[in-house]
């Protein structure tokens, strides 16, 4: 009995997957547990693992698709199994011929082999489906590589389809404003992109001697990149946040000198290396814990304390950036705190943090201190209330007891959600936090 | 330019045609001692006795076939019907005899005659007096239709039925009879398949023909305060079709919305936007949208009935879909 394999919701909010990758091809033998294909969610790159054996009878996906949620991915069931019934309504041609009368499919098998002697060389087993499906594949390429437009399934108006090629324009360039995104008139005509310019390129060349194109070279190259999932999910969510959640910022300059001194002297201790982003986190989860507010979420109609701290940490990687999370932090001491951030931050260099260990957040920190960034505003992570921003340390002078001495100073800010967080409460919190670092062992309390 | 109303503009027509032309009859259930059941015929029995306006008994198929008989032996009878819901008793006559006996006779007669009267629905008269019957005449191959929307095109689009060596099918309106307009004095000639832009714009393209053509000049005038500026066509002659005054606005407009008083279902809209996407497929930026009566009969209550029948809402939704301006 065959299967189909949909594409998992592998992460709270995705609505569709990218196929990363497939480990496995068409006739390929797959045993239960076995990691299919990669798929990269708004989130991370995911396993996708199968719960049953068989052989891979039909990759319906391929790398680079993107599959909605339950869309399908992949068939797998018994060597040589009719999955036609399975693949109904996946393509409409196919399953129309699967209705046909034997006879009819048999004529089909005929014609098919007489036109392409090559072909039915190849297939042993003629398949009226696959053979079609095939035949489809091959059209559509032939299709895409002569046409010129490259719009092959952008909904477009007549108009709008036949402006574009007028004018050079690629249809799948255009951001449509009709329904179900038709690309429009209007939107043709408000077209800005470079490419109107470069679309023909073989046009200007031939035409250079008789007159310049002036547009074409203030317009200067550029190189298009696909948005990646992550950066989908980061333009949505920071979007979002800043233009919903009323954002105000508060900055306090904290004095690190026995910060640093502790810090010193526990890594002499400690297995794991403490950073000072670690001190960071441990000093706002004791202060998140004083100061519930901060530890909040705006629902909507009602505001939601949560009762654990966790603080999630900003972490830059390759397309973008990801907040793992730790979890219980104000329960955790520096040193477990330090294991865990550095463990997360690898994952998410590698692509393999799951969605569960970015979700739940609290409280968010973003350190761009060795970067040497003095100071900066964060976008409130939300579901959060806040976001603490934490500079670099630097070295200041400083005026103790009327003489100007050495000082080491840090500065954080405090992004929060007015809607939940009024200026007073986060200042109590930033005092809070600054009070924790410049006397660490109240940490410890 | 004198100011008739339209039953007048079409006794014009009517008397001015007869005037010049003795072998032009006008027969029909109360045309003459009467008067006309809706006063078009005023007047036209003391003019031209009873030999030229004729009061018929109530037997459509039989003065209809009259009418018929007449016209292949040199008159040339103007047949008015009560309503054209009567005429579907006489539609035999209409449908087989009239529209296909130059056809079928090789071109040894022809049938220079007018079949006229008031068409569609009109108010609170039940399901089998409220029938629009344009597309059902234009669907027959020998038959010309002509249903005018103001009394000025009434005249000349009449006198031209009347002076054509083929059946004519002119369609009025109970409700339009007592509307006013200006009407040109004399000879006054709309040839027949010639539309007319009743109202230039640049945004949307409305064909209306006939009653419902005011219902779209009223959705044009709302949506002009929106900024949408609606070019109306009326077509005024339904066969043949001035398809090509259509392509033309569709080219400048890019989009279209057929208003019909008539039914869905191969419905006037369904031929025009059929021709229209098939004729100017690379112009359209949008896809063509109809307003027309539901596919269902008339229903007698009020409240129904206004529901039923098409209003100016429905025109403007339909224009500022096709706009994307929703």
């Amino acid at each position: 009995m065959a299967i189909i394999i949909d594409m998992p919701k592998l992460s709270d909010t995705m609505e569709e997957g990218v196929i990363a990758k497939w480990n496995v091809k068409e006739g390929d033998k797959v045993s239960s547990g076995d990691i299919i294909a990669e798929v990269e969610t708004d989130k991370a790159t995911m396993d996708v693992e199968v719960f049953d054996a068989g052989t891979v009878l039909k990759l319906i996906a391929s790398e680079g698709d993107a599959v909605p949620l339950g869309g399908k991915m992949a068939i797998i069931g018994d060597e040589g199994e009719d999955i036609s019934d399975l693949l109904d309504g996946d393509s409409g041609g196919s399953a129309k011929k699967e209705k046909q009368s034997e006879e009819s499919s048999k004529d089909d098998q005929k014609e098919e082999k007489e036109s392409s002697g090559d072909k039915s060389d190849e297939k042993k087993d003629f398949d009226p489906i696959f053979g079609d499906l095939d035949k489809d594949k091959k059209e559509a390429e032939t299709d895409s590589s002569s046409d010129d437009d490259d719009d092959g399934r952008v909904k477009a108006s007549p108009l709008a389809r036949k402006m574009a090629k007028e004018q050079g324009i690629k249809l799948s360039q255009v951001k449509g404003s009709g329904p179900n995104g038709r690309v429009t008139k209007k939107d043709i005509e408000s077209f800005d992109g470079p490419e109107k310019a470069e679309a023909k390129p073989e046009q200007p060349a031939k035409q250079e001697s008789k007159k310049p194109q002036p547009q074409a070279e203030s317009r200067g190259t550029h190189e298009d990149v696909p948005v990646s999932q992550m950066r989908k999910a980061i333009a949505r969510r920071l979007s979002e946040s800043k233009f919903t959640n009323p954002h105000f910022y508060e900055t306090i300059d904290i004095d690190m000198k026995k910060a640093i001194e502790v810090r010193k002297s526990l890594n002499e201790l400690s297995d794991v290396k403490i950073s000072f982003n670690d001190l960071v986190v441990k000093a706002c989860a004791v202060a998140l814990r004083k100061h519930q507010k901060i530890n909040s979420s705006w629902m909507g109609d009602f505001i939601r304390k949560h009762h654990g701290v966790h603080v999630a940490v900003a972490v830059a990687v390759d397309e973008g950036l990801v907040t793992p999370v730790v979890r219980n932090t104000d329960q955790k001491g520096l040193s477990a705190i330090g294991a865990e951030v550095k463990e997360l931050a690898g994952k998410a260099r590698d692509k393999k943090l799951q969605p569960d260990e970015m979700d739940g957040s609290t409280f968010t920190i973003s350190n761009l201190g060795m970067f040497g960034i003095e100071e900066f505003t964060a976008i409130i992570n939300p579901p959060n209330a806040c976001i603490l921003a934490v500079g670099a340390i630097r070295d200041v002078p400083v005026v103790e007891d009327g003489q100007v001495v050495p000082g080491k100073r840090m500065k954080v800010t405090l992004s929060s959600d007015h809607r939940v967080v009024d200026g007073a409460s986060a200042a109590e919190f930033l005092s809070t936090v600054r009070s924790l670092l410049e006397n660490p062992m109240n940490m410890l309390l | 330019m004198p100011q008739l109303q339209f039953r007048e503009a079409i006794r014009e027509a009517l008397v001015e045609e007869m005037r010049n032309d003795d072998s032009i009859v006008i027969m029909g259930e109360e045309v003459a001692e009467y008067d006309g059941a809706y006063k078009v015929t005023q007047g036209m029995y003391e003019e031209f006795g009873g030999k030229r306006v004729i009061d018929t008994p109530i037997s459509e198929l039989g003065f209809a076939g009259i009418g018929v008989g007449a016209a292949m032996n040199g008159l040339r009878p103007i047949i008015e019907f009560m309503t054209f819901n009567f005429a579907v008793v006489g539609m035999d006559q209409i449908i087989n005899n009239a529209a296909k006996l130059r056809y079928m006779s090789g071109g040894q007669v022809k049938i220079p005659i007018v079949f006229r009267g008031p068409n569609g629905a009109a108010g609170q008269l039940g399901a089998t007096h409220s029938v629009s019957y344009e597309s059902l005449y234009a669907h027959y191959p020998g038959l010309k239709v002509m249903y005018p929307s103001e009394p000025g095109d009434a005249k000349g689009m009449l006198k031209t039925a009347i002076r054509d060596d083929d059946p004519v099918i002119f369609l009025e309106s109970e409700q339009m009879y007592g509307l006013k307009g200006e009407v040109p004095e004399g000879e006054h000639i709309i040839p027949l398949g010639k539309g007319k832009i009743k109202r230039e714009g640049s945004d949307v393209t409305i064909v209306a023909h006939g009653k419902i053509y005011h219902v779209a000049k009223k959705a044009a005038e709302e949506l002009a305060k929106d900024g949408i500026e609606a070019e109306i066509i009326d077509p005024r002659t339904i066969k043949p079709f001035d398809m090509e005054m259509v392509i033309e606005s569709v080219k400048k407009t890019n989009r279209l919305v057929i208003v019909d008083e008539s039914h869905p279902f191969c419905g006037i809209a369904s031929e025009v936007g059929f021709q229209i996407q098939r004729d100017a497929f690379d112009y359209l930026d949008a896809p063509i949208l109809r307003v027309c009566l539901p596919d269902a009969p008339a229903p007698f209550a009020k409240n129904l009935y206004d529901y039923w029948f098409p209003d100016a809402k429905q025109i403007i939704d339909a224009v500022k879909t096709v706009t994307y301006s929703k």
